[in-house]
């Protein structure tokens, strides 16, 4: 039988599209083993656009210092500190005139000047984050949260270059091999990333899906001096505090539209 | 044809020589390794899915599972017995699977496919 290149490449596509789209549910089903499926945790949280308000006058060092170790912790994020530039950070602190660039002034109150702010994520509703990720290996979910997905992550760094807030940290080097290594990473029912991929907050998406707070609001609850919730619902809780209380949010200006707001 | 001899020993030594790595492995591999179940996958009788499926399909599975859990947020498995399971490859499979170099390595390592998830999930420690 004759056949053009032309077909020949044809059908070769079509054969391996069909290879390639069935899923492990869709195998089950075709060889008549009953139907599987995949559904959200009932006892997860549901919203549609979360944020967090991070009220910096009840926060002193020591509750600061609570909030970022009690992340690290169950993140398994390694502690490097500042060497060769290499740190990997979730949630850190920085001073006011950093967090906050451009509403500094020479006569700042002294509590303002000195306090170490807590900064993490954003979470913008407008990521340019997402934008550049050229595989979206991250992407903003349906509740707000701009999610990664580390086995997706090329290591591009394009996402780094166009955050504002400085919230991603790169992974030089293998953190099992350099930080794990001669201790356990703390939470083994998390997962440690890799060498060559991006990383950052992801407002505990693991722990919202089943139904629990974010770590570090967690572990600051008794002087509630971070308060999560949905702003997109009206009787939130974050949305009383903001109400409530003047907020602002770091560089808006720049027009991301981020969901971290401080009263400060 | 000539040298008929000649041409025909010649493509039977090109292609016993090309092919003696696959004849030579074939030789000394051996029967594939039987995967080991630990106590507590022993006593569970079943996984998530009958096992010829599993043995066939658990990378597929794993693969959707990933999806599922970190990009669509469905973190729930409900089985075609209709028994629901976390989905989480470190927390559920790993939990009654938890003999990692005789479950998973040694057919891996037989197969020579080299599957990076340890690199970042943390495998169940296990007892030498």
């Amino acid at each position: 039988m004759e056949r053009s290149r032309r077909s020949f490449l044809k059908i070769l596509g079509i054969s391996t599209l069909g290879l390639g789209t069935l899923s492990s549910v869709d195998l089950l089903a075709k060889a008549g083993m009953g139907k599987a499926e995949f559904a959200p945790d009932p006892k997860g949280m549901t919203g549609k656009r979360w944020a967090l308000v991070v009220d910096v006058k009840k926060l002193d060092e020591d509750t600061t210092q609570k909030a970022i170790e009690a992340c690290h912790l169950i993140h398994n994020v390694p502690d490097y500190g500042d060497e060769d530039n290499e740190e990997i950070k979730w949630i850190w602190t920085d001073k006011y005139e950093h967090a906050f660039p451009g509403t500094e002034h020479e006569y700042l109150a002294a509590e303002i000047e000195e306090k170490p702010f807590l900064l993490l994520c954003n979470h913008c509703a407008n990521p340019p984050c997402v934008r550049v990720c050229p595989t979206q290996a991250t992407w903003q979910r349906e509740d707000g949260i701009v999610m990664m997905d580390q086995h997706r992550c090329i290591g591009c760094r394009y996402c780094m270059a166009a955050c504002p807030f400085g919230a991603r940290s790169f992974n030089w080097k293998d953190p099992r091999t350099t930080y794990f290594k001669d201790k356990e990473p703390p939470n083994p029912k998390y997962p440690t990333r890799t060498k060559g991929v991006v990383e950052k907050c992801n407002l505990c998406a693991e722990r919202l899906a089943v139904g629990e707070m974010p770590a570090c609001v967690e572990a600051v609850q008794d002087s509630k001096a971070i308060v999560f919730g949905d702003l997109e619902d009206p009787h939130s809780e974050v949305r009383e505090v903001l109400h409530e209380h003047f907020a602002i949010r770091r560089k808006p200006e720049l027009g991301t539209n981020p969901n971290v707001y401080y009263i400060v | 044809m000539y040298n008929k001899g000649l041409v025909i020993t010649g493509i039977v030594i090109f292609v016993v020589f090309f092919t003696s790595p696959f004849l030579i492995g074939l030789v000394k591999s051996g029967p594939p390794p039987e995967p080991e179940l630990s106590p507590k996958a022993k006593l569970a009788k079943q996984c998530v899915e009958a096992k010829e499926y599993m043995v066939e399909s658990h990378m597929q599975m794993l693969n959707d599972w990933r999806n599922e859990a970190v990009r669509e947020g469905k973190r729930i498995y409900v089985a075609t017995d209709g028994k629901e399971y976390t989905v989480s490859l470190q927390n559920t499979c790993m939990d009654c699977h938890s003999n990692k170099s005789k479950f998973c390595d040694q057919c891996h390592n037989y197969a020579a496919v080299n599957p990076y998830c340890w690199e970042c999930h943390i495998a169940p420690k296990e007892k030498l």
